[in-house]
């Protein structure tokens, strides 16, 4: 047992750091993306047509490109012209962009679920376009995105793993110094895989959470 | 009381989409405290007249004057002031649904009047006892019965002191039981003296209640008179046989 690696204490405190870099490039990454999200996802429904077309724009690029690639243009491109950035904001930055696309899908689509009837009341009573979107479609939408906007969520846990890729060393990237200083790769990647399950169960119980303190009768979530 | 100007004047009302005219020169005028009726088919152009008049639906063409005032700019600020101005119901409530009715009704009390939590709150709860909904005022949408919800879509307009109301079928969405419930309350609102504007198929509440109805069809106002002479006496065959088919229908429902 004493031999198992997770047992000891330079791997664990390894891993201990390498979890905390990643819980440092999750947290903000997933605010701004959320943030990105109802950002690009309002423009594309409610913006005009050169609003929207940026916003299309803007998702058809950062889910179209892998992203690795994304973090390489990021830390390894932008030098080029000029720009220098820390793995770690290089990062977050990549990891914002790219999950802000995907929000702003789910969040696009809440929107468009919410009846037009209701803007138009709003109207009516004498709100303005951006009252009427904060105070009445908003709220609205954000329940209805929050599973799909949850899922994105779980992802990102998983795909900040890259970030080892621009030398910002989280978990991942411990895991894989400690594979290789050991020859024990099986042992490394499934404690590492185990530590991700972990986090991603934490997240999944937390937005569950989340949703049912926001729930109001008649936004029932199916399935 | 002979020169007073009317409430509500409203001239050359024109709406085109792509190849339908949906309301062609339509003008009227209220004066205060009356209830007129718009009947007539639908696809008529009711509801486009009365979503004309608050500019939900931006006429092509046409002049609104309200209190003697014409409204010449129908945008930002000054748009958001005429429509608090101009109370308006939906056939489909079209009530917050992620607020309780309390908040249906404060809303626009603290978003746009600016007042302040608990003074909103207040006068909220105020409106929806006038509506008879004080006891439901913590209940959300999907909780209330339709009348339940048009109610609270009435208080939620009065909370904002409109000077008119336009109502658009306020009981076309209803089951026939609950039709009674919001007629009660706009019969209440006549009583009150609040001038009103709305379309209709309840003619025996409108023949009770209208000051003047309208009989609009194909975007035009084709005939307009007291409701005895609409009803019984009109110009037009059209006319006549309308309001002959819709009192067979909904003639004794006005209770």
């Amino acid at each position: 047992m004493r031999d198992l690696l997770l047992f000891q204490p330079d791997v664990v405190s390894a891993l201990a750091r390498g979890l905390w870099v990643s819980i440092q490039l999750i947290i903000p990454s997933s605010l701004f993306g959320i943030v990105i999200g109802v950002f690009v996802g309002a423009m594309r429904v409610y913006g005009n047509t050169a609003v929207k077309k940026i916003g299309d724009a803007y998702v058809l690029i950062f889910r179209g490109f892998p992203l690795v690639v994304q973090l390489f243009i990021w830390y390894f491109g932008l030098p080029y012209i000029g720009i220098y950035l820390t793995p770690f904001v290089a990062a977050v930055i990549g990891f914002s962009l790219c999950s802000g696309a995907y929000h702003s899908e789910y969040v696009r689509g809440a929107f468009l679920s919410v009846k037009t009837g209701q803007m138009l009341a709003a109207q009516a009573l004498g709100f303005s376009r951006i009252k009427t979107i904060l105070f009445v479609t908003l709220p609205q939408a954000f329940r209805r995105a929050l599973p799909g906007c949850g899922n994105e969520i779980i992802y990102l846990i998983k795909y900040s793993s890259l970030a080892y890729m621009i030398t910002c060393i989280e978990l991942t990237g411990e895991g894989k110094i400690i594979a290789s200083d050991t020859f024990r790769y099986t042992e490394a990647f499934m404690v590492i895989g185990a530590v991700y399950l972990v986090l991603t169960s934490a997240a999944a119980w937390m937005l569950r959470r989340l949703e049912n303190r926001l729930h109001i009768p008649g936004f029932e979530q199916y399935g | 009381m002979a020169d007073t100007i009317p409430i509500l004047r409203i001239e050359h009302m024109t709406k085109r989409y792509a190849d339908k005219e949906v309301l062609k020169d339509a003008s009227l005028s209220i004066d205060k405290g009356e209830l007129k009726v718009l009947i007539g088919p639908s696809g008529g152009g009711k509801s486009t007249l009365l979503q004309c008049i608050n500019f939900l639906i931006k006429p092509d063409r046409g002049r609104i004057w309200l209190d003697g005032r014409e409204i010449v700019r129908t945008k930002g600020k000054d748009l958001y002031e005429y429509r608090q101005k101009v109370g308006m119901i939906f056939q489909d409530f079209n009530l917050f649904d992620h607020l309780t009715a309390l908040n249906n009704v404060q809303i626009g009390l603290v978003r746009v009047k600016g007042m302040h939590g608990s003074e909103a709150k207040e006068r909220a709860v105020r409106e929806l006892e006038r509506v008879g909904l004080r006891d439901y005022m913590d209940q959300y949408p999907a909780e209330l019965s339709g009348g339940q919800k048009q109610r609270v879509s009435i208080a939620r307009a009065l909370a904002m002191d409109p000077e008119i109301m336009l109502l658009d079928e306020p009981t076309s969405a209803l089951d026939p039981e609950l039709i009674s419930e919001v007629l009660d309350v706009i019969r209440a609102l006549r009583a009150d003296g609040m001038t009103m504007i709305m379309s209709t198929h309840q003619i025996g509440f409108a023949s009770e209640l209208a000051d003047e109805l309208l009989f609009l069809e194909d975007g035009i106002i084709a005939e307009t008179g007291p409701p005895a002479k609409i009803l019984y006496a009109a110009e037009s065959a059209r006319t006549r046989e309308f309001c002959s088919k819709i009192t067979e229908l909904y003639g004794s429902s006005s209770t």
